[in-house]
């Protein structure tokens, strides 16, 4: 029966303002949801691809006594590259870093820091390696933008780096910063200094041995090797995605609250309604209207307000995502892009799914909400209705 | 005659719990009701007009007694069923008119045929039927917020009747209504009582109303005390 839709629709429209906040308040639940979801799809899209590119690869071997979690087995995770990885190596879909504790002494302070051994031709991390040169007298080095800052250093600079070799032996040099690279990505900059994989094999007495293998982003191949363990990106990237949760979750208390709002107005709207049009109801069970079809009009008139939002809130907010995915979000500097690796500028990301599935979670908790108060019709009885009388 | 009896009321009796106490609204009603009628309950406030209408459209049950309007026993009735039978054969007039106001006058009337699902074509005649019948014609595109009492009221005429129903309950219709407004709307309920034999059964205490009355039941509390037809046929029976 097209009857009650169309009554619907001409009821929420005659009630004027108060429709019309109701559906604000909605549509800017609605439009803050999508946003939020949006930003923290973009976060972790840009925070994994320029982890994957400048660190992680396509996964990572990791010699059997490395665990980044603790620092004090760095000293001894490392060991000759196997034949299968030096054979990756070799036909260019894997390279091999050598990382050592160290320690700098820039302007006669004390930085602890990871010493990490790449080589300079390889091309599997974007890491600008090739201002690497192993030949070199002094040996040379790269950092970022960050340990620059910490460390007070700048391109040719020479600074005093002191390590152990594999004996346990404490020897010191001098090495010269040859490049300051700028990335997005922590891991590869704070306390890391780059060396030739070479030289810093040679400094720790370590020759042809490695910590970490990392392969190609593009290698979807990982065999076996004895002594090493292969962690695939959804093991080096789960923290990432957890902290991206929790940063969601914590977040989503601000729309929750303004979802909430809304539904305490439309939960509202509907039990006033429903007792300012009892004369009403009592005349349509009168007419003959029976009560579960007079429920249908009362909760699809509360339905209509999550229509109306959703389509005031693709008004101005498909404008506004648009802006957004297209120009990107600039971060404040303080933020410092929350610690994750992803620039300046953030870019949302919105898919279809995400859209029809907020969409559809927010209707279906605006039907429920309206449904709710209906059922006090239920147990109308329609003389009383009609007398202006509601039990 | 007997298949003519649109609405048969025997021993009613309706009480409302109040607190404690029950309030006797009505109280061994035995009244029936032909095709054709245009019959009023009167009598002073409270003493079961509403009550028994309500009944009658089967708004409402009794607690004690029986009714059973076309042809459809109240006890056995459910709620959809009720529903449906108000839909087909019974037509409100209510005393504030009960207009829907998101609705224009065309519309309200048009409401209890879409209801019955009635197709486009047929339903637009009889809306203008309708508005013709109670003269407010060049109202049809109007709200109900524009409308005067008078008009208002016509339109609720219009909305009982576009479906010609058998019976059309009206409560206290003229008690929100100037003299001539309510001779008016009077006429015209005759006027269809005439022409299309729809039973008007009205609840009043209003004189104007009453003069217009082919048939004049009083009530008291809860209790018929004075029927004119009962009394005509006793008469009749009397005479033979
Ligand atoms: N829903 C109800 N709950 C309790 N008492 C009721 C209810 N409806 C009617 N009554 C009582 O039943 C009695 C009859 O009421 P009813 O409304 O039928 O009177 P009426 O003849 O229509 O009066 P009026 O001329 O004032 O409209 C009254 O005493 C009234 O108080
Ligand atoms: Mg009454």
């Amino acid at each position: 029966m097209i009857l009650i839709p169309q009554l619907a629709v001409r009821n929420i429209l005659g009630a004027g303002l108060r429709t019309w906040l109701n559906v604000i308040v909605l549509s800017l639940a609605f439009v803050a949801i999508i946003l939020s979801v949006g930003f923290n799809r973009g976060l972790l899209q840009q925070a994994s691809t320029a982890m994957i590119d400048a660190e992680l690869g396509g996964g990572q071997y990791w010699q059997g006594e490395y665990d980044p979690y603790d620092p004090f087995t760095l000293q001894d995770a490392h060991a000759e590259i196997p034949e299968a990885l030096a054979n990756l190596i070799s036909s260019g879909k894997a390279t091999a870093i050598l990382a050592a504790p160290g320690t700098l002494y820039p302007d006669g302070r004390i930085l602890p820091v990871t010493l990490r051994g790449i080589d300079p031709h390889q091309t599997i991390l974007e890491i600008p390696s090739r201002f690497l040169d192993a030949t070199a007298e002094t040996p040379q080095a790269l950092i970022g933008a960050r340990m620059a800052k910490s460390g007070n250093l700048g391109i040719g600079d020479y600074v005093t780096v002191r390590w152990r070799d594999r004996h346990g032996t404490y020897d010191a040099r001098d090495i010269v910063i040859t490049q300051i690279m700028n990335t997005t990505v922590p891991t590869v900059d704070t306390r890391q200094v780059w060396l030739p994989l070479r030289t810093l094999q040679e400094m720790t007495n370590m020759p042809d041995q490695a910590t970490l293998v990392v392969l190609d982003k593009n290698q979807t191949q990982a065999p076996e090797v004895a002594g090493w363990s292969f962690m695939n990106l959804d093991f080096l990237l789960k923290d990432l995605h957890d902290l991206v949760k929790t940063r969601l979750i914590a977040r989503s208390v601000l729309y929750v609250i303004l979802l909430f709002l809304a539904m305490i107005a439309i939960f509202d709207t509907q039990i006033l309604a429903i007792f300012r049009r009892r004369k009403e109801i009592g005349t349509l069970i009168a007419m003959g209207m029976t009560r579960s079809k007079v429920i249908q009009l009362f909760t699809l008139e509360g339905m209509l307000h999550g229509v109306l939002a959703a389509g005031l809130g693709a008004i101005y907010g498909t404008p506004l995502l648009a802006y957004f995915a297209k120009n990107g979000f600039e971060i404040p500097q303080s933020g410092a892009g929350f610690g994750l690796a992803i620039g300046r500028t953030l870019y949302p990301y919105y898919s279809t799914t995400m859209v029809v599935g907020t969409t559809a979670l927010v209707m279906l908790v605006v039907t429920v909400v309206s449904f709710i108060p209906t059922r006090r019709i239920a147990k109308l009885n329609p003389t009383d209705a009609l007398r202006g009388k509601i039990t | 005659m007997q298949d003519s009896v649109q609405i048969e009321a025997r021993h009613l009796c309706k009480t409302f719990p109040m607190g404690q106490q029950q309030v006797v609204a009505l109280e061994q009603v035995n009244l029936s009701f032909r095709e054709g009628e245009f019959a009023g309950l009167v009598g002073p406030s409270g003493s079961g007009k509403t009550t028994f209408l309500n009944i009658a459209g089967l708004l409402d049950v009794p607690t004690g007694g029986n009714i059973t309007v076309m042809g459809q026993p109240s006890d056995g009735a459910s709620h959809k069923a009720a529903a449906a039978l108000r839909n087909r054969h019974i037509g409100f007039i209510f005393q504030t008119f009960n207009l829907l106001p998101v609705y224009t006058v065309f519309e309200n009337v048009e409401f209890p045929l879409l209801l019955q699902g009635m197709p486009k074509s047929q339903r637009k005649d009889a809306v203008w039927q309708a508005l013709e019948w109670v003269g407010i014609l060049d109202k049809a595109k109007a709200r109900p917020s524009q409308l005067s009492g008078g008009q208002s009221q016509r339109v609720a005429i219009a909305r009982a009747m576009v479906k010609r129903p058998a019976i059309v309950l009206a409560d206290e219709p003229t008690a929100n209504l100037d003299a001539k407004n309510s001779h008016n709307v009077l006429q015209t309920m005759v006027k269809l009582n005439e022409e299309l034999k729809t039973s008007f059964i009205f609840s009043t205490h209003d004189e104007k109303v009453i003069q217009y009355l082919k048939r004049k039941i009083s009530l008291e509390d809860g209790r018929v005390v004075e029927d004119s037809e009962a009394e005509a046929r006793k008469h009749e029976a009397e005479l033979q």
